[in-house]
C-alpha cells in the first residue's frame, strides 16, 4: 500500500535514502541541497539507518570519498548543487570512467556568476558529457521515484555507471506537495542488497582500479564506456517497468502529454513541464488548438530516435532550455533535439527558447505565448534567431 | 607453466570490446611483467667486496631493483633496473659504479 | 467553488509566514486535499519582506510557478503595506486578511484601490489573550481558513489539535492556549464578516 504524504523534494530524497539505507554518504552542504544530508544525518543520529556519514571539507572530497567507498565495495551516495558540483568536476569523470554505480542527488541551481541560489540547469548541463546518466524530475513524486530507480539502473551489470538524479532547486526541493511513498520493505526489495562482483575490499580477488591509460588504450576505453551508456537505455526501461509494477506509476525516457494529435509541441526538462501542462489544458479547453508537450526525463543517454518519432507529425516545436550557452547554436537540449530531428529528416519548424535562468519564474501565461509563437512560426516559416528568450526584459526598440 | 601476462590478453592491438570494465585490472603487481630494464642506458655494477651491507642503496632505488635477502643486499634485478644511478650516488663506500650500456 | 484556491502570504523574515504557509498546506493535506506550500527564496534575512504561497485543490496540481493572481492574500506584518502592493493581482471576489490593530477602513487606505473584501485580525491581542505571548501564526491561519473556506472548520480544528498534541507533547499546557487562539480568531473573523 502506498503511503499518502506531503513532502518537499529534499525531504522526498532523504526519505528515499532512509528506505534504501546506503552504506556510505560523504557530503558537503550547499544551498539548496543542504537539507538532504541534514535529514540523513538526523536519521543516522536517531538510529533509523546505519549509513556511514563522512564529514568532508569540500565537494571535491565528497565525490572522492564516494568514489573510494564505491570502489571498495560499498553502496555510496552523495548530494550537491551548483558550485558544489563544479568542485566535483574532475571526480565526476573519474566516477564514470571507473564505472562506479554512484547515485548523486543533484538539486539544480545556477552556477556563479553572478552568484545566485535559484533553479537553473547550468550545473548539470555542464556535466552532461561527464559520462553520468542524467534523470530529471518534474515534481517531488518524480524525484522520489527516480531516486529509487537510480540504484538498479546504476548497479546493473550491463551499465555500471553513476546516475545523477536532478530536481529544480527550491521549486521542487523546498516546495511541499502531495506524494505517494512506497513502503520500506517494497523499496528495499526493489533496490535489493548491493552485491558487487568486483571490489577492492574483496580479499579473495586481486584488483586495481583507475590505471593510467596511454593513447593506445584511451580511445578504446572511452568507446567501451559509451557502450555502458547505450546499454543503459534498455536497463532504464526495464527498471521503469518493474517500478510501474510496484507503484502503478509509468516512466520512460520522456513523458508525452497531449501529443497524439499535437501540431505544436514544447520540449522541456524539469518542474516547468507541470506549468506547461496547465497551459495545454487551458488552451485545449478554450480554443481546441492542438498543443502538446514532451518532458525529457532521461537526458543521458539521450533518446534521439524515440524523440524524433514522437515529434514526427508536429508543425512546430519549441525546445526550452534552462541554461545559457553564449552564442552556441542552441541550448543543450536545443542542440540535441535539433540534431535528432535533422538526422531523422523531420522538417518541423524549430525554435529554441531560454527561460527560467537563475530562478526566473515561468508561468502558464508564458507558455501560452510560446504556443502562440509556434502557430506564427508554422505559418510564416520564419525563425529569427538560433535561440530566443522567454521572460527577458528588453529595450522597446529592440526587434523581438 | 609460465604465468599468463595481462598484455597477452589486452594489448595495443586489442579492439575496444576487449577492454575491461573501467580498465580494472584483476591481478596484483603487474608492473613486474614490464621489463623496464630494457630502458637502461647505463648499468650499476656492485662490487660486493667493497660493500659494507649498510643497505643505504635499497630504499633509494625507485624501481625496487635491489633485493634484500636475510638482511643483506643481493645482486641487482637487471630485469627492472632503469640505470638511474641513485644507488651509486648514495653509496658511501664506492661499492657501486655506473657503466655505459646495458 | 473553484478547483484550486491560491493564497499568497506576505511577512517579514523570521515572523513565520513561510511556516504558516507550510502549516496550512499540512492541515489541508490532512483533510484530503492536494496541496502546495512554497516560499519564494532570495537573499532575505530577518526582517526582510518575504513571500510564501499555497495552492489547495481537490485535483492534482501541476503548476510550478509563483502566484500572481491569488484568491486570498494574508499580510502577517502590516508595516509591509507601505512598501509592498500586497493586493497586486488579487481576485476582487477574494479577500485580503491583514494582521492589524487598526480598523478595516484605515487599512483600506493602503490597498491601492482594491475593491474586494478586507479583513483585519488583531492577531497580537488574540495571541496574548490565549497564549500570553505574541505568536500571530495560529490566529492568522484560523482567520485565513474562516475567510477562504478552503477547508471545513471542524476538520481544521481537529487536525490542528492533533498537530499541536504532537508538536507540544512535552508542553501539553500550551495546546489549549493554541486551540483557544484559533477559536478566538474564528469568532473575531465572524464578527468582522457580520459588519
Amino acid at each position: 500500500m502506498a503511503i499518502r504524504e506531503r513532502l518537499s523534494g529534499n525531504e522526498a530524497v532523504a526519505y528515499a535514502i532512509k528506505q534504501v539505507n546506503p552504506d556510505v554518504m560523504p557530503a558537503f552542504p550547499i544551498t539548496p541541497s543542504t537539507e538532504i544530508p541534514q535529514y540523513v544525518a538526523n536519521y543516522i543520529a536517531n538510529g533509523e539507518i546505519d549509513t556511514e556519514f563522512i564529514h568532508v571539507e569540500s565537494e571535491h572530497s565528497a565525490m572522492s570519498a564516494t568514489i573510494g567507498a564505491t570502489a571498495a565495495g560499498a553502496r555510496a551516495i552523495t548530494a550537491t548543487s551548483s558550485c558544489g558540483m563544479a568542485l566535483m568536476w574532475e571526480e565526476l569523470y573519474v566516477a564514470a570512467s571507473n564505472r562506479l554505480p554512484i547515485v548523486l542527488a543533484l538539486v539544480n541551481r545556477a552556477l556563479s556568476g553572478p552568484i545566485n541560489i535559484n533553479a537553473d540547469h547550468s550545473d548539470s548541463m555542464g556535466a552532461r558529457d561527464s559520462g553520468w546518466i542524467q534523470i530529471y524530475a518534474e515534481s517531488n513524486q518524480e524525484v522520489y521515484d527516480n531516486f529509487i530507480q537510480a540504484f538498479p539502473i546504476a548497479e546493473d551489470k550491463r551499465v555500471h555507471l553513476p546516475v545523477m538524479v536532478c530536481q529544480d532547486g527550491f521549486i521542487t526541493s523546498h516546495g511541499v506537495e502531495n506524494i505517494l511513498l512506497a513502503e520500506d520493505a517494497a523499496v528495499k526489495k526493489f533496490v535489493g542488497e548491493y552485491d558487487p562482483e568486483h571490489y577492492l575490499l574483496n580479499a579473495s580477488e586481486k584488483m586495481a582500479i583507475g590505471p593510467y591509460a596511454v593513447s593506445n588504450y584511451y580511445m578504446e576505453t572511452k568507446r567501451a564506456q559509451r557502450q555502458a551508456m547505450i546499454n543503459a537505455r534498455e536497463v532504464i526501461l526495464e527498471v521503469a517497468a518493474r517500478f510501474e509494477k510496484m507503484t502503478g506509476r509509468k516512466y520512460g525516457f520522456f513523458e508525452t502529454y497531449q501529443m497524439e494529435d499535437a501540431e505544436y509541441a514544447v520540449v522541456i526538462i524539469g518542474s516547468a513541464a507541470g506549468t506547461c501542462k496547465a497551459a495545454i489544458d487551458e488552451i485545449r479547453s478554450i480554443t481546441g488548438k492542438k498543443v502538446g508537450l514532451i518532458k525529457i526525463r532521461v537526458f543521458r543517454p539521450f533518446p534521439e530516435e524515440e524523440l524524433a518519432e514522437a515529434l514526427s507529425k508536429v508543425k512546430a516545436v519549441a525546445i526550452m532550455d534552462r541554461s545559457e550557452m553564449f552564442a552556441a547554436t542552441s541550448g543543450p537540449l536545443g542542440a540535441e533535439v535539433r540534431a535528432a530531428l535533422y538526422q531523422a529528416r523531420i522538417t518541423a519548424e524549430v525554435v529554441n527558447y531560454f527561460y527560467g535562468l537563475g530562478g526566473r519564474d515561468i508561468t502558464v501565461s508564458d507558455f501560452k505565448t510560446v504556443y502562440k509563437n509556434l502557430e506564427t512560426i508554422a505559418e510564416t516559416h520564419i525563425v529569427t534567431d538560433m535561440y530566443e528568450y522567454i521572460g527577458l526584459r528588453r529595450e522597446q526598440t529592440e526587434e523581438v | 607453466m609460465a604465468r599468463e601476462k595481462i598484455q597477452d590478453r589486452i594489448n595495443e592491438q586489442s579492439p575496444w570490446q576487449h577492454i575491461t570494465e573501467g580498465n580494472k585490472i584483476f591481478e596484483a603487481a603487474t608492473s613486474k611483467d614490464f621489463c623496464t630494464g630494457e630502458w637502461r642506458t647505463t648499468t650499476p655494477i656492485w662490487e660486493s667486496e667493497k660493500c659494507k651491507q649498510c643497505l643505504l642503496c635499497t630504499p633509494v632505488c625507485p624501481d625496487s631493483s635491489i633485493p634484500v635477502i636475510t638482511g643483506k643486499r643481493a645482486e641487482f634485478d637487471y630485469e627492472h633496473c632503469k640505470g638511474c644511478g641513485i644507488c651509486a650516488k648514495v653509496c658511501p663506500f664506492g661499492a657501486i659504479s655506473m657503466r655505459e650500456g646495458k | 467553488m473553484k478547483d484550486t484556491i491560491e493564497i499568497r502570504w506576505h511577512g517579514r523574515g523570521g515572523q513565520g509566514a513561510k511556516t504558516a504557509a507550510l502549516l496550512l498546506a499540512d492541515v489541508a493535506f490532512k483533510t484530503g486535499k492536494y496541496v502546495q506550500g512554497f516560499p519564494e527564496y532570495g537573499p532575505e534575512r530577518m526582517g526582510a519582506p518575504i513571500t510564501a504561497y499555497n495552492r489547495i485543490s481537490s485535483k492534482p496540481i501541476t503548476v510550478h510557478s509563483n502566484i500572481y493572481e491569488p484568491d486570498y492574500v494574508v499580510v502577517v506584518d502590516e508595516s509591509l503595506l507601505d512598501s509592498i502592493d500586497v493586493t497586486k493581482g488579487l481576485n476582487p471576489e477574494g479577500a485580503v486578511i491583514v494582521n492589524s490593530t487598526r480598523s478595516k477602513e484605515e487599512i483600506e487606505e493602503h490597498l491601492h484601490g482594491y475593491t474586494g473584501a478586507v479583513y483585519t485580525v488583531n492577531a497580537k491581542e488574540i495571541s496574548i489573550k490565549a497564549l500570553g505571548k505574541n505568536y500571530p501564526n495560529s490566529p492568522m491561519l484560523a482567520a485565513t481558513v474562516a475567510v477562504s473556506k478552503v477547508m471545513d472548520r471542524e476538520a481544521f480544528l481537529t487536525e490542528m489539535k492533533a498537530s499541536f498534541q504532537h508538536k507540544f507533547a512535552k508542553k501539553p499546557e500550551v495546546i489549549d492556549g493554541n486551540m483557544m487562539a484559533l477559536e478566538l480568531a474564528f469568532a473575531h473573523t465572524d464578527k468582522n464578516k457580520a459588519q
